[in-house]
């Protein structure tokens, strides 16, 4: 006979049963491991050539070498975030195991916990291998920034998950038809947050959009530092008040999103497709 | 809790999706330690009143308590004593048996989940494949994975919906067998929907049938057989499939 503990609101046990059944499902495919460095490493490899010649041609971009590849880093942080989030959460769909979980006592906040903590997993699986990359064959250090890469790190993290917390949500309410928003949603910022340029070369109207995203002011704010040497503690500041209300937004939206689905039947048809 | 409350309450249960109505006003209990057959043709309603138990589908109107919980509103408190099988949700094909049944035994809470798999493992003859991908067992193998999943926790309360589909004789002749030992020695109450009714009649104490999203019948087999002037629970079934138990019911005051 078996006694289950009391019931318990939130319980990290369960996030932490869930994270070693997601890694249980990733490290059974090793293609799937291999695809987690394969792309960011070629991306890599591509635009750190391209520095490389470039900073041969031009003084100016021998003055801001590193900015690129420290924004093709930055960027495959907020990109393979965001992935690591929503393909651990298709990978419970494309089981059909979505009303095994919602059956159990695992709550969505709970489930929202394991899919942030394995998007961490899967995104350093990535970047650890790339970021040698770019140490051995480009010299560029990503360790070496310090704390500022913490400040980069948590704020880019926490954008890729609200926006993929939305796309949970619209899938979980309108079933895998959605699908394509996963891999595709976070893109819908890179010509605006100033990844590869600085905010002020964008249109002024475009301006204000770039200043509403979180990202824009990390990608600024790692210029700064690898151009001008200062840590921008205010534009951090920022990127973290505006990734408050949009993440807080976001778990309002996926909550709201799944309650829907309980109204409407798709919870349980998202099981069966 | 009183061991007068029901293991499972629906009252005046109704879902419509989009203006189609699936279940229109259903009604009924299960007291504790009762095994009872949820019945009716595609489309009867029987999958919604199962899904709209586990708290799956928000009900348009109409209530319903799991051991006197409200599955609306409070359902996280009550699911740690309830479980379900469904031929409709799978377990990772690519975790092992081990795994997937440990993750479960983890997410329930359980005080030591390895050797609750080890013993679930022995007594569903699960053992020898415990370390082999889920994917690739057989359909009676999966049965009985899945079997174990849902008795990991030892629930009060089993959904179960049709769990011996697409089984050999011998393998679904033993699932039977586990389902009601689980009942004789938990006292646990099982909703049982199933299509095959020499089934219902060895399994449940009562039959609930559904038809157009509406109880057409609510009795035990015997007294439904009798009723019904039938033989055997599968022309019960199809009287009631094609409306003419509803006819004989309203005319035996049933």
């Amino acid at each position: 006979m078996t006694t289950p503990l009391p019931y318990r609101r939130f319980s990290p046990a369960r996030i932490g049963a869930m994270v070693l059944r997601q890694w249980y499902v990733l490290r059974s495919s090793w293609p799937r491991l291999l695809e987690i460095v394969y792309w960011p490493a070629m991306s890599m490899l591509t635009w750190g050539f391209l520095q490389v010649w470039v900073g041969q041609q031009s003084t100016m971009a021998a003055m801001t070498a590193g900015t690129l590849l420290g924004a093709v880093l930055l960027w495959d942080i907020l990109v393979r975030g965001g992935l690591g989030f929503s393909i651990t959460f298709l990978e419970e769909m494309y089981a059909r195991n979505i009303g095994n979980l919602m059956m159990s006592p695992l709550t969505p906040l709970e489930f929202v916990a394991s899919l942030s903590l394995m998007s961490i997993i899967r995104l350093m699986i990535g970047l650890v291998p790339v970021s040698l990359i770019a140490l051995v064959l480009f010299g560029f250090n990503l360790w070496g920034l310090g704390f500022p890469l913490i400040a980069f790190f948590i704020n880019l993290i926490v954008t890729s998950w609200a926006v993929s917390l939305v796309v949970a949500g619209l899938i979980l309410r309108h079933g895998l038809g959605a699908e394509s928003l996963a891999w595709t949603a976070i893109f819908i910022m890179m010509p605006v947050c100033a990844v590869y340029y600085p905010v002020s070369i964008l249109p002024a109207p475009v301006q204000m959009l770039a200043w509403s995203l979180p990202p824009s002011y990390v990608f600024e704010g790692m210029r700064a530092l690898l151009v001008d040497g200062v840590f921008r503690a205010d534009l951090m500041a920022w990127a973290l008040g505006l990734n408050a209300i949009y993440f807080t937004l976001a778990a309002l939206v996926f909550m709201r999103l799944f309650e829907k689905a309980r109204t409407t039947g798709s919870l349980l048809a998202s099981s069966s497709e | 809790m009183s061991a007068d409350v029901p293991a499972i309450e629906v009252e005046r249960l109704v879902k419509t999706y989009n203006g189609t109505t699936a279940v229109d006003g259903v009604s009924f209990r299960i007291p504790r330690g009762a095994i009872v057959g949820l019945l009716g043709g595609n489309g009867a309603g029987k999958t919604t009143t199962i899904s709209a138990i586990m708290g799956l589908v928000v009900p348009t109107s109409g209530e319903v308590r799991v051991l006197g919980t409200d599955m609306r509103r409070d359902r996280h408190r009550i699911l740690h004593r309830m479980n379900f099988e469904s031929p409709y949700v799978d377990l990772p094909g690519r975790l092992t048996v081990r795994q997937n049944i440990l993750t479960f035994a983890r997410l329930y809470g359980l005080p030591d989940p390895k050797a609750r798999v080890r013993e679930l493992a022995e007594e569903l003859d699960l053992t020898d494949f415990l370390d082999r991908a889920t994917g690739k067992l057989s359909a009676g193998q999966k049965t009985r994975v899945a079997l174990a999943k849902a008795l990991v926790n030892d629930p009060d309360v089993l959904l179960l919906d049709e769990p011996t589909a697409s089984l050999d004789p011998d393998t679904a002749s033993w699932i039977r067998d586990r389902i009601a030992r689980h009942r004789d020695e938990k006292g646990a109450s099982i909703l049982l929907a199933s299509h095959n009714m020499r089934e219902v009649e060895r399994l449940c104490d009562r039959v609930i049938f559904m038809r157009r999203g509406t109880v057409v019948a609510d009795a035990p087999p015997a007294e439904l057989l009798e009723r019904y002037g039938r033989d055997t629970m599968e022309d019960v079934f199809i009287d009631v499939a094609r409306g003419q138990a509803v006819m004989a019911a309203l005319e035996s005051g049933l």
